[in-house]
């Protein structure tokens, strides 16, 4: 408590710290309910799964780092045994959802734009992180919805991001373990290591080279990988670091760019099957890469638009 | 050399389709083992960098409405949305799905994935639009209105989500660079992508309706115009 009345703290600090707070009430709901649902097919290992998360988001600023380490590796061992599973699913009928579609009509999308426009508005207006203004909108959607129609109770917000987390599942936190490899990367000092190997097959000191290679470098390890998110991280430290930005490079415009440049690689290859592989089945389609090949001419556009682009605005 | 160990097992771990979580902590632990740390500094490292990197888990706040706005029938008004387009071949249907998910995927709604949109609202409606002014609908040409619409759900999708300002691409970007030492703002992340999602989107469309277009004139004989 004494962090939230200490004048010294910004108060943008402190509502993010809030929004944590708030983000982790929302797992944790999704954690206990868990534990309720008579026909669950893995109720504790789920339970133990968003319930580490909670208590991480909630209280991280205050654990010591070795025992937020320690949740995380809680948290994900029922995941690496594949014992996370959605529960009892309780999506909204359709004749349901289309009586409120002819109430509500296009007043829906002012909730729904909400949160992306007060994104925007914390980021252009104030010093406080737009992820507060995500908050900010979201609470804004809340009250709409509410005013909207009668049905919509707190409880009502609860479920149906539950059926949502359900759906993500253990997946959904790639990103943020991701950013902790790469901070164990950085640790052990893997780029200077794959800086040194680099360094031998392309020139130093050419700055139009190490675009190059950065930009064609992020699709080739995304195809490998299946997963643009993987990519980047490995591929910023060891060639975007020493080859890009060393030389003077604008690190927000390549280094966006690469990621970016990374999702055409997820384009084309049959390794992202949630993207390309699953939908052919969902769709009933005949040619297993049929979405993939849709896919070829658009992302080589894309790429060949994005290096260019790197090249004049470096 | 060793020290490599790590990105080994990610790239082959990933590749061998392998547990992703698993993957990221062994290649996490065994690079921090190699490197030099103690399993108490990499759990630290590990925990440090997961709460500072909270924000990443911003779709759980987002999540709190959407699955609400979905029983609210947000689906339904944005199906409404797109079969306002009157005439429309099913190049321009996919289109016109193609704006309105780049849009909204810029601010971090999706309207459901192949199965909950894609699958009952666009392909019904692009292969209507084929019935509509050349009766029963080709099969092969059905099978590429579902390869567009697809593609034009991840094209959209991808391109449109690094818009949002706070989108976990752009995260993961600044804390990567953040590690390197560069720092960096959101919403200048999101800014550099503009141009990026707008070409993506006319090349996508332009792609699209150039080869409904070509399928069209070969499928179906001219005189059968009209014909139901």
């Amino acid at each position: 408590m004494a962090f939230f009345a200490d004048p010294k703290i910004a108060l943008g600090v402190k509502l993010l710290e809030v929004l944590y707070i708030v983000m982790g009430i929302i797992v944790g709901y999704a954690g206990i309910k868990t534990l309720f649902e008579k026909d669950h097919k893995a109720p504790v290992t789920t339970a133990i799964f968003w319930l580490s998360l909670a208590v991480i988001l909630i209280f991280g600023k205050w654990l010591p780092p070795v025992v937020s380490g320690i949740l995380v590796v809680i948290m994900a061992l029922p995941a690496i045994i594949g014992k996370v599973k959605p529960g009892t699913v309780n999506a909204p009928d359709s004749k349901y959802t289309r009586q409120l579609a002819e109430k509500i009509g296009y007043k829906i999308f002012i909730p729904t734009l909400s949160m992306g426009l007060f994104a925007i508005i914390f980021a252009v207006f104030t010093k406080i992180s737009p992820l507060v203004g995500v908050g900010v909108g979201v609470i804004v959607a809340m009250i709409l919805l509410m005013l909207f129609s009668k049905d919509n109770k707190i409880s009502t917000f609860f479920n149906d991001s539950k059926r949502l987390l359900d759906q993500v599942g253990p997946l959904s936190m790639l990103p943020m373990l991701l950013a902790a490899l790469g901070a164990i990367f950085t640790a052990a000092g893997v780029g200077q290591v794959i800086a040194e190997i680099v360094g031998k097959i392309i020139p130093k000191g050419n700055l139009t080279v190490g675009i190059l290679v950065f930009a064609i470098s992020m699709p080739l390890f995304t195809i490998i990988m299946g997963n643009a998110f993987a990519a980047i991280t490995v591929i910023t430290v060891g060639i975007g670091g020493p080859f890009v930005f060393a030389l003077g490079a604008n690190p927000v415009v390549v280094g966006m760019l690469a990621l970016t440049a990374g999702y055409c690689g997820t384009l084309v290859t049959p390794m992202a099957a949630n993207f390309n592989i699953v939908p052919v089945a969902i769709l009933d389609m005949k040619g297993r890469y049929n979405v993939i090949k849709n896919q070829l001419i658009v992302a080589g556009f894309v790429l060949v638009f994005q290096i260019i682009y790197m090249l004049i605005a470096k | 050399m060793i020290k490599l160990i790590g990105v080994a097992i990610v790239i082959l771990g990933f590749a061998l389709k392998l547990d992703n979580i698993a993957i990221i902590l062994v290649a996490g632990f065994v690079t921090g083992l190699v490197g030099g740390m103690d399993i108490v500094k990499i759990l630290e490292t590990i925990g440090k960098s997961f709460v500072a990197n909270r924000g990443m888990a911003i779709f759980i706040i987002v999540f709190f409405v959407t699955g609400t706005l979905e029983r609210n029938g947000l689906r339904e008004m944005a199906a409404k949305l797109i079969s306002k387009l009157r005439n429309a071949t099913a190049g321009a249907v996919i289109a016109a799905y193609g704006v309105l998910r780049l849009i909204l995927a810029a601010f971090n709604v999706s309207l459901g994935g192949s199965a909950g949109f894609v699958r009952p609202i666009v392909v019904p409606m692009a292969v209507g639009a084929v019935e509509a002014k050349h009766g029963e609908p080709d099969e092969k040409h059905v099978e590429e209105i579902k390869g567009m619409s697809a593609a034009m759900e991840n094209v959209t999708w991808f391109f449109g989500q690094v818009l949002f300002v706070g989108g976990s691409g752009a995260l993961l970007v600044q804390s990567t660079l953040k590690n390197l030492g560069y720092s960096s703002e959101l919403v200048d992340l999101a800014k550099v992508e503009i141009p990026v999602a707008i070409f993506a989107l006319i090349v996508a469309s332009i792609v699209f309706n150039i080869k409904d277009k070509r399928l069209t004139k070969t499928l179906y004989a001219s005189g059968k115009k009209g014909g139901k």
